[in-house]
């Protein structure tokens, strides 16, 4: 097992400070950890001053957007009379991305208690905690400690003896990778089909049952207390490159790196050293071939972009991609683009809505196109029609969903040209595709 | 329509599952946004949702039959037919399918017996299904039977998994 | 300008519309058209089927016509490279399982698919190699089939259904490629409006069995007309195919019934093509029953009016026009003791979720005309002055026995009829009358809406409108009478109308009675 390991001496744990630590789980753990301290110190602080010492943090949205999250509390609108909701998606599904799990699963109060902080911050009685129905041991988890929280009046009418009520629901899902879209997650616990909905009207403007809403990731969420704790300026200095990328964030690596696993670095770390220090390099005698640093919807990054790249939200997108979700496969030589690509298609095309004409039968014929190049029986023509596919899908959609299937499409031929005259001219070995 | 139609349908809101539903309730501003955990107290209790369930549910919640069954239909991890008594699912999606995760998938079908994915073993004992991403990526392959995951599953690995469960 | 107005330029052509006003509306009073499927004017828009996808200068990218607000000094281009490439994409994508079964599809002529395909989609599909999906035809309701093949999952059925009926019975079922519309298994479409599925359906996914393979669209003749059913005076279309009535669908009229009509509405057309009609005016003697010509028919109803020793009673139906019961009330003149209009009732049908729409219990479409001209509807009243009455005027009604049984105990009686009845053998005079479907009229609605409706096809043999007959006779009874000569006239000429002509009323009506000003509007 690739994880809990030991902490290297490059990561910087906030967040993961007491990840494997069973007893973090409680509620009396978390409080002997610190915990509460820091919903205690906002409990006694203005609304807009909780927003201004995020803003001024420079936390920024570690769900995949990356937009800044004081800005986005700031939308919302300050006593209209109106219930405001607090979303927190904890639909972890991007294919690559686990380390929300990693929270739900060590420090469950870590992430009670930033939603706790952002009720106050955004003027909202409730939270919906969105978890994906296929995180069963993470949701007794989550759930057993909002129970805690319940038993100690941290959460209920009065918490923490403040006269103001904090609630926070879990709300599971059954299954759709798209109630990721936060939209598509409303209407989830609205009770509809996740679809997602035309903007405008933004969330903070017509949310949840039509009321101001804000919705962030778990990550997010879960890092406020460390920044009411430590402060903004603190915060705001953990940065190796760029001050507009400042904090820690987890990064979840995968494929075929010697010690996968959760990491968590200060933004700007060299993605060659979190790569090959902190993960342990590739396994012996394989050299790096691709990595997808951002879970499955941001463009493939070659060897060459990997170099020189930083691991922060403007140096992967100068390097040709983005930091997404921080989900990072990484592909040695043996890895064949085409059926990764193929699978990632198949992924997305299951996991279309089917509102968007585009997105509905563009995912599924983009799989069927790359599936029959893998079996041997493509077409000089295919690559072509693939990349008119993609312009077909990119931009077209209500969500991004669709885009997100042509990004390592169009990536992966115009990078990995290769692999797919491989398929064409017979030189590669003819695989079997998977039901 | 299905063969389960002429089947009287034996009410699953009673007792014990009725208290459960009604005491979410109040952690929502309508009935009809209780309709995923009603439907997941359903499958908990049943193991699969019914027509008949599906039109209990509706009239539970105020909803009509197709609009619960067009939201079933939407979540995969709603179960419309009933299935095995172990309920396995392989994730199989770029990550884990470059470590392997299809002969994991195929080495479940084997060892179960269950012939193919999506299918049930002639036993009842096991159904194994492909999913999309588990979000446990850094673990591969990722199995969940049942409630429980089990990580880093090879196929070596399976046929000492399987005899955990009876 | 008002500042509720803004300026937007649409494919090179300036206008001003309402603040508010989406970009899909905008261009159509632009005269530009932006293909779409999903978009409904009476429907909630879901933006969907990316059909409409259009040009905005500045927005990053494109966007929906369907839900994208008009901002003032906009400039959209519908018709411009990029967007006729997305366009040709989105049908492209279509097309990947929609069969190309126009030769047999119903909606062949009249789909949306298939015009915006041949409008603008690309020369053959790449989606070549492999099947199109199947599944076969299911029954969803009284009149709709639902061929899943040619679905695109636009959801307007579903939308109708939920938004606008309000009996959810059809939904999305599953999801991505495959997704379908299906219905709840416990029930069927047979909500009392449900038949508007088939017209909203853009492509010939749900059809009618009443319409199925009864003709192709591009054979039938599209008249415009309201509907006789009730006192909500849907407009509508009648579809003839040579001379033969084939369907009725609604035509749109925000202000009555929007897009729709009810399947009662609907599915009642067969009378208008009966074949047993009155050809000739019939004249009774004492030698017995003889057909006649105008000239003897009309000189004969005006001694009969003239002569008439007594009291005059019209017994009237609910779907004669304003013109026919008009002058037939002119023609009784001042003799007239009892008046009345006969009103079946039946029950009420509010189409769920628009306000003011259903099909009305009083089924009788010239309820409110009527009252505007002076009819009663105090039938039994009427029934009971009959003994002793000179003359009784039947003008189109259906009778029941005792009716009929009553008007044996009137001194003369002149029918006005389509069909002959037999059982009013006593009729000194039959007067063959045009149907709705062969004449022109106005029917005002329970809003005081006047509303005309238009000839489909010819009246058989001698058969003409009521109004003409009756004026005529009325001419005939006396001198220096002059009858008008055309329906407009017909119309205009009646005291209600006064001053108001069929230019006035339009193809969508105006409010007469208390507010004849609102024929200004």
């Amino acid at each position: 097992m690739g994880y809990p390991h030991p902490i290297h001496p490059k990561e910087t744990p906030v967040l993961s400070k007491h990840f494997g630590e069973v007893a973090a789980r409680t509620y009396a753990g978390w409080v002997e950890r610190g915990g509460y301290a820091a919903l205690r110190k906002a409990l006694g602080m203005a609304p807009d001053d909780i927003i201004n010492e995020v803003k001024a943090s420079g936390l920024r949205g570690r769900g995949g957007a990356g937009f800044p999250t004081g800005m986005k509390w700031s939308f919302m609108p300050k006593d209209d009379g109106r219930p405001h909701y607090l979303c927190c998606n904890a639909d972890e599904s991007e294919p690559g991305t686990f380390k929300d799990r990693e929270i739900l699963r060590w420090t469950p109060h870590a992430l009670i208690e930033g939603c706790a902080i952002a009720q106050l911050a955004i003027r909202a009685a409730t939270t919906y905690i969105y978890i994906r129905g296929e995180f069963t041991e993470p949701y007794h988890i989550l759930r057993r400690a909002v129970d805690e929280a319940y038993a100690n009046g941290v959460l209920g009418a009065n918490a923490l003896g403040s006269g103001k009520r904090i609630d926070i629901v879990v709300h599971r899902g059954a299954g759709a990778y798209i109630c990721g879209e936060e939209t598509a997650m409303m209407n989830s616990i609205e009770g509809r089909r996740g679809n997602p909905r035309i903007k405008p009207p933004f969330p903070a403007v017509a949310g949840l049952f039509g009321m101001p809403t804000t919705i962030n990731n778990v990550e997010t969420l879960a890092a406020v207390p460390a920044i009411i704790n430590g402060g903004a300026a603190w915060y705001s200095k953990l940065s190796l490159s760029s001050p507009k990328s400042a904090g820690t964030k987890l990064i979840s690596v995968c494929g075929h790196v010697q010690r996968p696993g959760t990491y968590e670095i200060t933004l700007g770390l060299p993605m060659k050293e979190l790569i090959y220090d902190l993960c342990g390099g590739l396994h012996p005698g394989r050299t790096l071939k691709a990595v997808i640093p951002g879970g499955a919807s941001v463009p493939i990054m070659t060897p060459e972009e990997v170099e020189t790249c930083p691991t922060d939200y403007e140096g992967i997108v100068a390097h040709g991609s983005m930091l997404g979700s921080g989900g990072m496969i990484v592909m040695d030589d043996t890895t064949d683009l085409v059926y990764v690509i193929m699978r990632l298609a198949r992924f997305f095309a299951h996991e279309s809505c089917s509102q968007c004409t585009n997105c509905r039968e563009g995912t599924a014929w983009t799989t069927r196109v790359l599936e029959r190049l893998l079996a041997g029986e493509g077409k000089a023509s295919d690559l072509d029609l693939l990349l008119d596919l993609a312009e077909n899908m990119t931009g077209k959609t209500i969500c991004v969903l669709s885009d997100s299937c042509a990004a390592p499409v169009v990536s992966g031929i115009q990078k990995f040209r290769a692999d797919f005259d491989a398929c064409l001219n017979g030189s590669r070995a003819v695989v079997t595709v998977g039901a | 329509m299905s063969a389960h139609e002429t089947v009287v349908h034996d009410p699953v809101f009673g007792g014990v599952v009725l208290a459960k539903l009604e005491a979410l309730y109040p952690q929502y501003p309508d009935k009809r946004s209780l309709l995923l955990p009603a439907l997941w107290l359903v499958q908990e209790a049943r193991g699969w949702i019914s027509d008949g369930s599906i039109t209990e549910v509706a009239g539970q919640l105020g909803l009509t039959p197709a609009y619960v069954r067009g939201v079933v239909t939407f979540y995969t991890m709603y179960h419309t037919h009933p299935v095995g008594r172990h309920f396995i699912q392989v994730c199989t999606t770029s990550p884990c399918g470059i470590c392997g995760a299809e002969d994991v998938a195929r080495a479940l079908v084997q060892h179960t017996g269950c012939g193919d994915l999506g299918a049930t073993s002639a036993d009842g004992r096991f159904t194994v299904i492909e999913v999309e991403c588990l979000g446990a990526c850094g673990f591969a392959t990722p199995v969940i039977i049942d409630d429980d995951f089990i990580d880093s599953v090879t196929p070596e690995r399976v046929p000492e998994i399987l005899a955990r469960y009876p | 300008m008002s500042t509720d107005m803004v300026s937007v330029t649409i494919d090179g052509v300036p206008i001003q519309v309402a603040k508010g006003t989406m970009i899909i509306e905008a261009a159509k009073q632009a005269g530009v058209v932006v293909p779409h499927y999903c978009y409904h004017p009476s429907l909630p828009s879901p933006a969907v089927c990316r059909m409409c996808l259009v040009e905005v200068e500045k927005a990053p990218k494109l966007m929906p016509a369907c839900v994208t607000a008009v901002a003032d000094g906009q400039v959209v281009q519908v018709n411009s490279p990029v967007a006729k490439k997305a366009r040709e994409g989105v049908l492209e994508f279509l097309l990947i399982n929609h069969p190309l079964d126009c030769p047999i599809c119903d909606q062949a002529g009249e789909c949306e698919l298939q015009d915006f395909v041949f409008q603008e989609g690309r020369w053959g599909s790449r989606y070549d190699d492999y099947p199109k999906r199947y599944a076969p035809v299911e029954d969803f309701g009284p009149d709709v089939l639902y061929v899943p093949n040619r679905c695109i999952l636009c959801t307007r059925c579903v939308r109708f259904m939920e938004s606008v009926a309000g009996d959810s019975v059809l939904e999305v079922y599953e999801r991505g490629d495959r997704a379908f519309i299906g219905i709840d298994p416990e029930h069927a479409l047979d909500h009392p409006w449900s038949g508007n599925v088939v017209d909203l359906c853009p492509v010939g996914s749900l059809i009618s069995k009443d319409f199925l393979h009864k003709a192709r669209a591009w054979e039938l003749d599209k008249t415009a007309s309201i509907c006789p059913g009730c006192t909500q005076g849907c407009n509508m279309t009648i579809d003839t195919r040579d001379s033969a009535v084939v369907r009725l669908r609604p035509r749109p009229n925000l202000d009555v019934n929007r897009h729709f009509m009810c399947d009662t509405g609907r599915a009642d057309y067969r009378w208008m093509n009966r074949g047993d009609r009155l050809e000739a005016p019939l004249w009774r003697d004492a030698a017995g029953v003889h057909a006649c010509d105008w000239d003897a028919a009309l000189d004969r109803l005006a001694s009969l009016v003239a002569g008439a020793d007594g009291a005059v009673v019209v017994l009237a139906g609910g779907r004669a026009s304003c013109e026919s019961i008009g002058w037939t009330l002119q023609l009784a003149g001042r003799r007239r003791r009892a008046a009345a209009m006969k009103v079946p009732m039946g029950i009420e049908a509010p189409i769920g979720l628009v306000p003011n729409l259903a099909l009305r219990r009083e089924r009788a479409a010239n309820l409110e005309g009527g009252r505007l001209l002076g009819l009663s509807t105090d039938w039994v009243g009427a029934i009971a002055l009959l003994p002793g009455t000179a003359l009784a005027i039947v003008l189109d009604v259906d009778l029941d026995d005792a009716d009929v049984l009553a008007l044996e105990a009137a001194a003369h009686v002149v029918h006005f009829a389509a069909v002959l009845d037999p059982r009013m053998h006593g009729a000194d005079l039959v007067l063959p009358i045009a149907t709705l479907a062969e004449e022109q009229g106005v029917f005002v609605n329970r809003d005081q809406r006047a509303q005309r409706y238009l000839p489909a096809k010819s009246a058989p043999g001698m058969a003409r409108p009521a109004w003409w007959i009756a004026s005529q006779g009325w001419a005939r009874a006396e001198a220096n009478r002059r009858a008008p000569t055309t329906a407009s006239e017909a119309f205009g000429m009646l005291e209600p109308f006064a001053g108001l002509t069929y230019r006035d009323l339009g193809l969508t009506g105006c409010t007469v009675g208390a507010g004849i000003a609102g024929a200004a509007r």
